[in-house]
């Protein structure tokens, strides 16, 4: 299941194709997703510069999703809560904004603000924080019950932002414009998805430096054997605490840009489905490697719009073709395309 | 809402007990299939609440043709039981040794795989069902608050699984085995027990119970496609409460909730309104009523982190 | 072999393979299709079909494509679908959603890309009032109407003593303030239940200990059913009368809800049995077409696709003029199914609203027979605050 094993001798030359492989798919991806925006203009479809958009928002919320799952063995069903509240934060500011009024006058004044570079460091520090809490009491438990216990609380921030009257209930939030950045249009579908895309990579190499740490060590070492973790004297509930936070804050960029993809936020981005979503686009990318999660974002989402066209019951289909991975293919789409590595 | 008088209210409290008394059997009916088949198999069964979903629809169509609510019953734990088996057979038997994850994956691709079929066979709008003529009316259990005899029957028939399963565990051969198949399988293997053939049908009763309960929420629920998944959330609610694997646990944890959620909905916002002013105190009342389980959950799991009655081993 | 072409064409991309019929105007259909209110976008999608169909592929004369893609109910899977629509397809007419949520997150941003918005269903009151816009057209009713219309039936029929029930979310709190605005007389109690609520046992306990003398709710879909089965079941029926606007009380969930909708009366600007020639037809042709009797939400489909063609007609196919196309269509020059239509200063309809009462028909079948008219020309509460 793990990229970093040891390789013995006779493994060597398959190791080699291995990596000349992964590398060349990896590459040609990558060449792909810089040259997007230019080809779709050529084929004269600017409308999927924007579902690229989206699709990479996704791929960064179910990367975070993976942090955790992947090498902490957290699985969580509860995610999308911080989805949403990185969502509702870019939501709130720029509402409060619009309105020329304050988010909030005490203790201190809050006031609205439509600044990508404002709103988003928030976004990320309050999903954090919520992420914190939560993570908190939710790490007492584990297996099943930590499934059950995510998804508890996120079903608590749903209905408390169901009841947020004053920024549309369950009606959501409509923005009236993207956030502005100095330089960028984020209005344009092609600076958007270049910042979107930014951000993936980024949060990628964040992710690859970090699982490759002591601190990545020491996680995927509880993951493995969490008593023997205790035992060598690691704080192991703060190091689990630690992942969980920083998945909350991947997740809330990922809200963060969803609001501006969309320009609406509402309660349905933390419902339990939209967690549901982001932990199949995770296991249908297949476990093991960074990547995984962003080739599941891909494949379940464009396969639904694909799907969509040539049929209103697209999800009779969709649902056999999951179970037909996870039966036969074992590494889910990502050892289809590159091979398993061990 | 004004306050009624204190007799009255004592009268209204034992009826939204007993609201909260019909909750808990019938969660029960869909928590015990699925936290037997957790248990015993290991496995993560999402798909656990189209089964629900798919008696409802059988007992739903037969009845429309034959007129007869038994019929339809009769006709509906089959047809779970059967089809149960099939996917056991077919998918998740093959998914035993593998990752809980996996698990989740195609099952979560089966539940998409049913809601879109039955949209396909039944086409989208809810079904028609209704219950049996003798049980149509009211009963008054309690004076001046006439009781629906049918939710009583939903009473009655959970009692009656959750005796049957008792008997059925302590008192039968097969019961021993699949106790003894869930604690150790290699040893009972050995024995000479057809270990494939149990679990397949200790998933198909899972499945029937589930279907069960479908039949039974039938005449006070809309049949329609995916009202598996908003029964499912509760039911996995009560199962971790309770402690996954243990049907005594299920039991008490769906009584838990049940009482819970009917008693939040009950009297949450007439208690704001003692504290705020009404507009406000029905607002929090009803989204904290919301929440009410999920905050019991949460509390339950912070305290015992494997929930109420965790299983040996 | 269309087919086989499309599937080649999406390895390099996804919609390459849809550039056909060039000269058709293109219609884009944002509905509603998965989900458990799936059949309230198939109605409207049927309804708007049956329209095109009679007229062989055209809308007043002129050759129409009809593109449909499914929300599943949400927001942002909306909003991508009428991106899609607008970028990749050039559409300029857009109609079909169901939900408000829905249309609040799709509906502005389209009318500031100077496309036209026909509302077949969802019509929440800030694009009515403030929000209103020249490029928006409601044809189906603005939300609060068909509350209006109980909430004035039920003050003459004497009741002065109501409950009221609708779910915690805006378009509960909306619906519960329309009937409040024409009901005249005390309330027994007012509660908000959950979103998507299946039992409501709790609350029918409450309700009879509150001896009210009638209820009115508002609880769309699988909730109404759940409702109404389980007042019936309680016995309540036979002693509190039940109201409604006709959200629960469509032909379709009629028939899942059987003898337990007996009796109730519901408000409606539309009936399968109105007395009017163009309904007749519908009626009819729909019944042909699809083997079910319509309901309100197929009759609005249809007549946003009428609508639509009196406009296509009258400029002849030609969509550059988009003032021309809303001169067009503010006229409503065409003959609606609810007989006199028009539309206000806000571009909602300006019509008549009945009363109905859920009966059985000569063949067994539980379906709404219509009882009276309660206001003739209604237009809405939040045109004064339109400023157009």
């Amino acid at each position: 299941m793990e990229a970093e094993g040891t390789v013995s001798g006779a493994g060597l030359i398959a190791m080699q194709n291995f990596l000349t492989r992964k590398i060349a798919v990896l590459s040609t991806c990558l060449i792909l997703l810089l040259a997007l925006p230019v080809i779709m203009q050529l084929l004269d479809e600017p409308y999927l510069i924007s579902l690229s958009s989206r699709i990479l928002i996704y791929a960064i919320a179910a990367v975070s999703l993976y942090l955790i799952l992947g090498y902490g063995g957290m699985v969580s069903l509860g995610h999308a809560a911080f989805f949403g509240t990185g969502a509702y934060v870019v939501g709130i500011l720029a509402s409060a904004s619009f309105d020329a009024s304050p988010v909030f006058s005490w203790p201190f004044q809050m006031d609205g603000s439509e600044r990508l570079l404002v709103a988003l460091p928030l976004a990320l520090l309050i999903s954090a924080f919520a992420a914190l809490i939560i993570g908190f009491f939710s790490l007492r438990t584990s297996g099943m019950y930590f499934i059950m216990i995510t998804l508890a609380f996120a079903q608590m921030l749903y209905y408390f932002y169901v009841s947020l009257e004053g920024y549309g209930g369950d009606d959501g939030l409509s923005l009236y414009s993207r956030s502005q950045l100095p330089l960028l249009d984020l209005g344009d579908d092609t600076h958007f998805y270049y910042l979107c895309l930014t951000f993936l990579l980024l949060f990628l190499l964040f992710c690859h430096r970090l699982v490759n740490s002591r601190f990545g060590r020491v996680i995927q070492g509880i993951r493995e054997n969490e008593k023997r973790m205790q035992s060598l004297g690691y704080a192991v509930f703060g190091y689990k605490l630690a992942c969980f936070v920083i998945a909350g804050a991947g997740a809330g960029l990922a809200g963060a840009l969803m609001a501006n993809q969309s320009e609406f936020v509402s309660p349905g981005l933390m419902h339990w489905t939209q967690s549901g979503e982001i932990l199949v686009m995770v296991l249908l990318g297949g476990m093991g490697t960074l990547f995984g999660p962003v080739l599941g974002a891909v494949a379940l989402l464009s396969m639904e719009e694909i799907l969509s066209m040539f049929t209103e019951h697209w999800m009779v289909y969709l649902g056999p073709f999951l179970i037909l991975v996870v039966l036969f293919t074992r590494g889910g789409l990502y050892g289809l395309l590159i091979g398993r590595e061990r | 809402m004004q306050s009624p008088a204190s007799g009255l209210s004592m009268l209204l409290f034992i009826e939204q007990i007993l609201n909260g008394l019909q909750l808990g059997v019938m969660l029960f009916l869909m928590s015990a299939g699925l936290t037997l088949v957790f248990g015993i198999m290991q496995v993560i069964n999402l798909a656990h609440g189209s089964f629900y979903m798919i008696g409802a629809y059988v007992a739903a169509t037969v009845m429309q043709q034959t007129g007869s609510f038994m019929l339809g019953l009769l006709a509906a734990l089959p047809v779970s039981a059967l089809i149960g088996m099939l996917v056991e057979a077919l998918v998740l038997r093959r998914l035993y040794q593998r990752d809980h994850l996996d698990q989740v994956l195609a099952t979560f691709g089966l539940i998409l795989f049913f809601n879109e079929l039955t949209r396909i066979i039944w086409g989208r709008q809810p079904l028609f069902m209704d219950g049996p003529e003798w049980l149509s009316g009211t009963v008054e259990l309690i004076p001046g608050a006439p009781y629906p005899s049918y939710r009583l029957a939903i009473i009655v028939v959970g009692i009656a699984v959750a005796v049957l399963l008792y008997l059925l565990f302590t008192r039968t051969r097969l019961g021993m085995q699949i106790r003894a198949g869930s604690s150790n399988r290699e040893m009972v293997a050995a024995l000479g027990v057809n270990i494939k053939l149990l679990y397949t049908l200790v998933f198909g009763l899972g499945t029937l119970l589930a279907g069960l309960a479908g039949v039974m929420a039938g005449p006070i629920l809309a049949v329609e496609s995916g009202m598996g998944e908003s029964i499912l959330i509760l039911t996995f609610v009560v199962i971790v409460i309770g402690g996954i694997g243990s049907i005594r646990g299920a039991l008490i944890a769906a009584l838990l909730v049940g009482m819970v959620d009917t008693l939040g909905r009950a009297f949450l916002p007439g208690l704001f309104r003692l504290v705020l002013p009404a507009a406000q105190a029905d607002g929090v009342g009803a989204s904290l009523s919301s929440m009410a389980i999920y905050i019991l959950m949460a509390a339950i799991l912070v305290w015992k982190p494997k929930g109420l009655f965790p299983a040996q081993a | 072999m269309k087919r086989s072409f499309a599937v080649l064409a999406l390895g390099i991309g996804l919609l390459a393979g849809q550039a056909m019929a060039a000269d058709a105007v293109k219609i884009g259909m944002v509905t509603t299709l998965s989900t458990k209110a799936g059949y309230l976008g198939e109605d409207i999608r049927d309804g708007f079909k049956l329209a095109i169909d009679e007229e062989g592929g055209k809308l007043g004369g002129v050759a129409v494509e009809l593109l449909v893609d499914d929300d599943g109910r949400k927001p942002d899977k909306g909003k991508q679908i009428a991106e899609r629509f607008m970028k990749s397809d050039g559409v300029k007419l857009m109609t079909g959603i169901v939900f408000s949520n829905v249309a609040m997150a799709v509906v502005p941003k389209v009318l500031r890309e100077d496309v036209i918005y026909l509302s077949a269903n969802a019509a929440p009151s800030q694009l009515a009032g403030k929000n209103c816009h020249p490029n928006y057209f409601s044809v189906s009713y603005q939300n609060d109407n068909l509350d209006e219309v109980v909430g004035q039936y039920v003050t003459d029929a004497g009741y002065n003593n109501v409950y009221l029930i609708a779910p915690n979310y805006p378009a509960g709190k909306d619906h519960l303030a329309g009937f409040k605005r024409y009901y005249k007389g005390a309330i027994a109690g007012e509660v908000y239940t959950k979103l998507g609520q299946a039992d409501y046992a709790a609350e029918l306990a409450a309700l009879r200990a509150t001896k009210p003398d009638s209820v009115f709710f508002f609880l769309p879909g699988g909730m109404g059913i759940n409702f109404l089965k389980q007042y019936s079941q309680a016995e309540l029926n036979k002693t509190i009368p039940v109201f409604g606007p006709a959200f629960s009380f469509d032909e379709r969930l009629l028939a899942a809800v059987g003898d337990a909708a007996l009796g109730v009366v519901n408000g409606s600007q539309w009936t399968h049995d109105l007395d009017n020639q163009a309904n007749q037809a519908f009626v009819t042709n729909f019944r042909k077409t699809y083997g079910r009797t319509p309901t309100l939400y197929a009759s609005q489909g249809y007549d946003t696709a009428r609508l639509i063609a009196s406009a296509l007609k009258s400029v002849n196919g030609d969509l550059s003029n988009l003032q021309a196309v809303r001169d067009a269509l503010k006229k409503a020059d065409f003959a609606s199914v609810r007989g006199d239509f028009k539309f206000g200063p806000n571009q909602h309809p300006i019509q008549d609203l009945y009363v109905r009462e859920v009966v059985k028909d000569a063949e067994g079948k539980v379906t709404n027979k219509t009882l009276k008219k309660v206001f003739t020309g209604h237009g809405d509460a939040y045109a004064a605050e339109c400023k157009m």
